[in-house]
């Protein structure tokens, strides 16, 4: 059988040392403060398969003014503007549920414990447009191994800070806060599921999720849930803040599929955020090979 | 409220004329500079339709207004208004079918078909077709009362316009600024079914009634 490789990636192409090299030129160049000025941070691109794009990057302006993120504000450009009354420090995240060792952990506190790595990642949104992100973060599964989740531990749940005098938007009723989101745990653990902690090398600014955020690349953007305030580990399969408000729209699984549109957008093609002609959207946003196996025999159409 | 002539033909409607060309300015000066934000298409498009709304909502607004404060030469802008709101729905339909579809049209006719949005605001447009053709005297004229029958499609039309742009929103939530569209023509249209009814209760024949609430643009006269 002939097992086809991702199209725009490669192992060598990875690892190639002028590659990460001049990547690191170029983030040195564009975000103004060098990688090593980030903490001094031995920042290195893993070599695993899926997890560094080549793609051209979307430049930092772009992805910290063009945002989602409802808590902040309706549109795509209030969240950065409302992001100052964000405060990412002091921060800590409970986790709780199916595990052998729950608890209330300092973020610097975990964040010694998971080094950081880079993930260049293309980033779907449900809306049709695109980016290319180069973030900062840990594998999520390795962290959460730490807090031995037991067998009953089917589906890990993710909480967004509920807090109104941060969070503007979070004063209207227009959603039932807070922010959910769901994945199952053989999910969770894939090693391109990414808790991100910064982007470009420099923090994640508030309109990105500061200070902690999932990074699920081959999922629409929603489902990386952002400043995260509690992990739980969970039997059933946890609604989501976007499944319990329109049902119709949003399902728990959110997999990138050209071929399954959503009621008000047609997925087959998006716009890469800096370019004119849409592309072509691909399954699993390109990462098939890495993760199409984890939906062997399901019905794709009908879990959305 | 009158403005004396010639200050109403020779200034007051030249000055509307280039105030309803400022946003299609301002747009293409953000296209040129790059002003309109990380996704430029998407602010356009959507601009673009706003500004269609707008300016329906603004020729509805014009014989309100002379009913409400007797400015009786507001109508005399009503046919300018209604053709811009003609000119930005071109655009913006332009907008959809190439920058955003790239003339596929295939996938535009798959689109009008799955989505309520989208057959809505097709619908709107073409319903603003066969007013922008017979908006000249001439066809005022020879179409003599049916022009105004014609014309009156202009009411479901803006109401297929904010219907567009209410389905468009995210679902329930986000519905503030097609709310505000929406309770805009509740009143414009509320007021003409006032009068409506006003007219029937005072013993005016529905025919009276009906001439006056959807009465036609004045020749004009300079």
């Amino acid at each position: 059988m002939l097992i086809k490789r991702p199209q725009d990636i490669s192992e060598n192409e990875v690892t190639a040392y002028s590659l990460y090299q001049g990547r690191r030129d170029f983030l040195k160049t564009l975000g103004g403060v060098a990688l090593l000025g980030a903490g001094g941070l031995p920042l290195t691109v893993s070599a695993r398969s899926g997890a560094a794009t080549s793609e051209e990057l979307t430049p930092y302006d772009d992805i910290t003014s063009y945002n989602n993120f409802i808590e902040l504000g309706a549109g795509k450009y209030a969240p950065a503007e409302e992001a100052g009354s964000l405060r990412p420090r002091p921060w800590s995240v409970t986790v709780d549920g199916e595990c052998a060792k729950p608890g209330k952990f300092a973020l610097d506190d975990l964040l010694k414990l998971n080094p950081v790595e880079e993930r260049i990642y293309r980033l779907r949104c449900v809306e049709g447009w695109s980016m290319v992100i180069p973030w900062q973060g840990f594998p999520l599964g390795k962290m959460l191994k730490r807090f031995e989740p037991t067998s009953k531990a089917k589906f890990v749940r993710f909480e967004t800070l509920y807090d109104p005098k941060q969070m503007p938007e979070q004063r209207s009723r227009a959603f039932d806060w807070p922010y959910v989101e769901g994945l199952r745990i053989d999910e969770a653990m894939h090693p391109l599921t990414l808790m991100a902690t910064g982007l470009y090398g420099k923090d994640l600014p508030g309109q990105s999720g500061a200070p902690l955020r999932l990074v699920v690349p081959w999922k629409y953007g929603y489902k990386s849930a952002k400043s995260i305030v509690r992990i739980s580990f969970v039997e059933k399969m946890p609604t989501s803040l976007w499944m319990a408000t329109v049902p119709d729209e949003y399902g728990f699984y959110a997999n990138v599929n050209p071929n399954v549109s959503h009621p008000r957008w047609s997925q087959k093609r998006e716009r890469r955020i800096g370019e004119f002609f849409k592309r072509p959207t691909e399954m699993f946003n390109g990462y098939a090979d890495q993760v199409a196996s984890l939906y062997r025999g399901m019905d794709l159409k009908e879990n959305y | 409220m009158q403005i004396r002539e010639p200050w109403f033909s020779k200034v007051f409607k030249p000055a509307v004329f280039m105030l309803a060309l400022t946003p299609v300015a301002w747009l293409a000066w953000g296209v040129w500079q790059d002003t309109l934000g990380a996704n430029p298409v998407e602010y356009l498009t959507r601009s673009l339709g706003e500004w269609t709304l707008r300016f329906l909502l603004l020729t509805l607004l014009i014989s309100t207004l002379r009913r409400a404060t007797g400015w009786v030469q507001g109508m005399r802008l009503r046919r300018m208004l209604g053709l811009f709101a003609f000119f930005y729905g071109v655009l913006h339909l332009f907008s959809y079918l190439w920058l955003d579809q790239f003339f596929d049209w295939g996938e535009i006719w798959r689109d009008i078909l799955k989505r309520p949005f989208i057959t809505a605001g097709m619908l709107a447009f073409l319903l603003m077709v066969p007013l922008a053709l017979t908006s000249f005297r001439a066809a005022m004229r020879k179409l003599g009362r049916n022009w105004q029958r014609l014309h009156r499609l202009v009411y479901p039309l803006t109401l297929l316009g904010v219907l567009h742009f209410w389905w468009l929103a995210e679902s329930k939530q986000r519905l503030d600024m097609p709310l505000v569209y929406a309770i805009v023509l509740a009143i414009l249209l509320g007021e003409r079914v006032y009068q409506a009814v006003r007219g029937r209760w005072l013993g005016n024949s529905s025919s009276r009634v009906a001439a006056r609430v959807g009465a036609p643009a004045r020749p004009e006269s300079a």
